[in-house]
C-alpha cells in the first residue's frame, strides 16, 4: 500500500506533534507516525495508572481532524522522501512531500560489572516501564547517573509506589548548584524543579556519587556506590540508571542528512530554519541535540510551519529557539561526566549486550566494521543504539558507520516490500 | 477488554488480568519479572530501557518471535512466552 501526503512527521513526541500541527495548520496533508503505540515520546507518555499529562492532551487534541496519525508504523526503510514502515499488520510505504526528523533521544548506558543483571534499567526506562504499567510498589529503587531526568524519573517511580532509596549523580555538589543558580533565566524550568522538590521530599540526593558494580547471581540484589568518602554497598530492587541523553540520528543518517559530529554523540545537523543537508528533509528536538522539551515544541512548530512553505512563521520563533538552545550547553557544561566512570567497565565486562561480547574483544578492532567484522560487537537486534553510544564515551570508536536499512529489525515481508533496492547489502 | 477497562492474556500459560493500555513488558513482569530473554551466553535479562532500543525484552507473543514486550499494548487473549 502507498499513501501519499504532503508533509510526514516521524516521532509523536513534544517535536513531532507540534511540527504536524503547524503543518496542517497551512492546509498539508500531514501523516504523523509513531513506532510506539501512544503519542507523546518520551516525557508525555501515556501512564496507564495515571492518565496523559494535560500539556500532552492539549497538544494531541489539537491534532484532531486535521493530521492523520499512524501509531506502531516504526519506519525502517527510506528512499528520498518515501519512508516504509513497519507495523503489526505488514508493511506501508509513504510518499512524503517533506519530511520532518522528530526521532528523539535514548538514554546513554556506560557499562560497569553485572549491568546486564535484571533488575538493572535505565532511569528513564524504568520510568518509562512504570508508566506501562510495571509493578512498583514496595520495591527499592536506587537511581543513579546524571542529569536532570533521574529527578523527573525518582518523582514517577515514587508515585507508582517505589521506595526510592536514594538519587546518586555522579556531578559534584558545586557543579550542580552551579547549574540551580542558573535556572532562574528558564522560569519553567525552575518551577519544575520545584515541584521535583516537593515530590521528592524525604529521599536522599547524594552528589559526587556513583555505582561502580551491581551484585546479585540471577538478579539485582545490590549495588556498590562510591563516593569522596570511599565505597559501600546497598541493597535494593532495581537500580535505575542513565547518564544523559543520546540523539536517536539514524533515520536522518539513512535520509542522507549530514550530522554534527562534533561532540561525543553525533546530532542531526540543520541551519536556522532547521532544514536538514537534503533538501525537503527538517529535523525538530532531541534528534538536534539534548535540550529538552520547551526547545523539542519551539523546533517542531518552526520544522513545521518550514516544511509547509511558511518560511516567515518558522523565522518568527528563531529567537526563542535559541534561547531555549542555550539550556543544552547548561546541561553538558554541569552535568560532564566524571573520568572514573569510563574505567568501570574492565576486560571482562559485557559492552554488547545482544551478543554477549566483552571489552576485551574489542582490543585488537580500530573502527567500529572490525568490532562488527571481529567480534560481532553492534550486530544484534539492537544495531549498535547502546553498545555504540556506550563505546563512544569510552572513547573506544565513534559511532561512525553509514547506516543502512533496515533501521530496526524488520520482518522479511516488510524487506520484501522494499519499493527501492537498499543501496547497499542488509546485513544479516 | 471487558466492561471494567481489564485484559486477560496468558504468559507462560498462566492466566492474568491487567489494565487495558498495559504494555506486554509490565504484564510479563507481574508474572516473571527478571526473566524476559536469555542471552546468547544463557544469562537471564529483562528489560533496559523501556522505549523500544534495546532489545531486552523480546518475547513470543500468539506464536511470533522476537517482539518487544515493551512496545506491544496487551490484547484480550494473547498468549505470550518468555525466555527462548
Ligand atoms: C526514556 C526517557 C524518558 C524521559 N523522561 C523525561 C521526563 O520525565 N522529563 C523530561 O523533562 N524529559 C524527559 N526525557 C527527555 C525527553 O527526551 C524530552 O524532554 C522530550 O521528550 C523530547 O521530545 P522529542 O519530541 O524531541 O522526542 P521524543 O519525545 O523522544 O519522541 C520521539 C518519538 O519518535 C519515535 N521514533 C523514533 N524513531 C522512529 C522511527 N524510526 N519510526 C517511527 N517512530 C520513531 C519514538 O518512538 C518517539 O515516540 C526523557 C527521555 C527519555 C529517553
Ligand atoms: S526494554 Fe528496551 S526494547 Fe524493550
Amino acid at each position: 500500500m502507498i499513501e501519499r501526503c504532503d508533509v510526514a512527521v516521524i516521532g509523536a513526541g513534544p517535536a513531532g506533534l507540534a511540527a504536524a500541527h503547524a503543518a496542517a495548520s497551512h492546509g498539508a496533508r500531514v501523516i504523523l507516525l509513531d513506532a510506539q503505540p501512544r503519542h507523546g515520546g518520551q516525557i508525555w507518555r501515556h501512564d496507564v495508572a495515571h492518565g496523559t499529562p494535560p500539556a500532552a492532551q492539549a497538544a494531541i487534541q489539537a491534532l484532531s481532524g486535521k493530521v492523520e496519525w499512524r501509531a506502531q508504523h516504526q519506519v525502517v526503510a527510506a528512499d528520498g522522501r518515501r519512508l516504509l514502515a513497519e507495523t503489526p499488520d505488514g508493511a506501508v510505504e509513504i510518499d512524503a512531500g517533506h519530511v520532518v526528523i522528530a526521532t528523539g533521544a535514548r538514554e546513554l548506558q556506560l557499562p560497569f560489572l553485572n549491568w546486564t543483571l535484571p533488575g538493572v534499567a535505565g532511569a528513564g526506562g524504568l520510568q518509562a516501564l512504570a508508566k506501562q504499567g510495571w509493578p512498583l510498589a514496595g520495591k527499592r529503587v536506587l537511581v543513579a547517573g546524571s542529569g536532570p531526568l533521574l529527578l523527573a524519573a525518582a518523582a514517577t517511580l515514587r508515585k507508582h509506589g517505589a521506595m526510592v532509596v536514594g538519587i546518586h549523580e555522579q556531578a559534584s555538589a558545586a557543579r550542580v548548584a552551579a547549574f540551580a543558580a542558573q535556572l532562574w533565566r528558564w522560569p519553567a524550568r525552575a518551577w519544575q524543579a520545584a515541584r521535583l522538590r516537593v515530590a521528592l521530599a524525604g529521599v536522599p540526593y547524594r552528589c559526587g556519587s556513583f555505582v561502580q558494580a551491581a551484585s546479585g547471581d540471577t538478579q539485582l540484589r545490590g549495588v556498590e556506590l562510591r563516593d569522596a568518602d570511599g565505597t559501600r554497598q546497598v541493597e535494593c530492587d532495581y537500580l535505575a540508571i542513565g547518564y544523559g541523553l543520546v540523539p536517536n540520528v539514524e533515520l536522518a543518517a539513512l535520509l542522507g542528512c549530514a550530522l554534527d559530529r562534533s561532540g561525543t554523540h553525533a546530532r542531526v545537523h540543520a541551519d536556522d530554519l532547521l532544514c536538514t543537508s537534503v533538501p525537503g528533509v527538517y529535523a525538530a528536538g532531541e534528534a538536534l541535540g539534548i535540550a529538552g522539551l520547551a526547545a523539542a515544541r519551539i523546533e517542531g512548530s518552526m520544522a513545521g510551519h518550514a516544511a509547509a512553505d511558511a518560511v516567515d512563521a518558522a523565522r518568527a520563533l528563531a529567537p526563542a529557539r535559541i534561547r531555549e538552545r542555550a539550556f543544552a550547553g547548561l546541561l553538558a557544561r554541569h552535568f560532564a561526566l566524571d573520568p572514573r566512570l569510563r574505567t568501570l567497565a574492565t576486560a571482562d565486562t559485557v559492552v554488547c549486550r545482544c551478543e554477549d561480547v566483552p571489552l576485551s574483544a574489542l582490543d585488537d578492532c580500530p573502527d567500529t566494521r572490525s568490532a562488527r567484522l571481529a567480534a560481532r560487537c553492534g550486530m544484534g537486534a539492537c544495531q549498535g543504539r547502546i553498545c555504540g553510544a556506550a563505546l563512544a564515551e569510552l572513547g573506544r570508536f565513534p559511532n561512525d558507520g553509514p547506516r543502512r536499512p533496515p533501521l530496526f529489525p524488520a520482518r522479511l515481508a516488510t524487506l520484501a516490500a522494499l519499493p527501492f533496492r537498499p543501496t547497499t547489502e542488509i546485513e544479516p | 477488554m471487558n466492561a471494567q477497562g481489564v485484559v486477560r492474556l496468558a504468559v507462560n500459560g498462566r492466566p492474568i488480568e491487567v489494565p487495558a493500555g498495559t504494555s506486554v513488558a509490565a504484564a510479563v513482569a507481574r508474572i516473571s519479572p527478571m526473566r524476559f530473554r536469555d542471552s546468547v551466553h544463557g544469562m537471564p535479562r529483562a528489560p533496559l530501557c523501556g522505549m523500544g532500543a534495546c532489545f531486552e525484552c523480546r518475547v513470543h507473543i500468539d506464536g511470533r518471535a522476537q517482539l518487544r514486550a515493551c512496545m506491544t499494548p496487551v490484547r484480550e487473549g494473547m498468549q505470550v512466552t518468555t525466555h527462548d
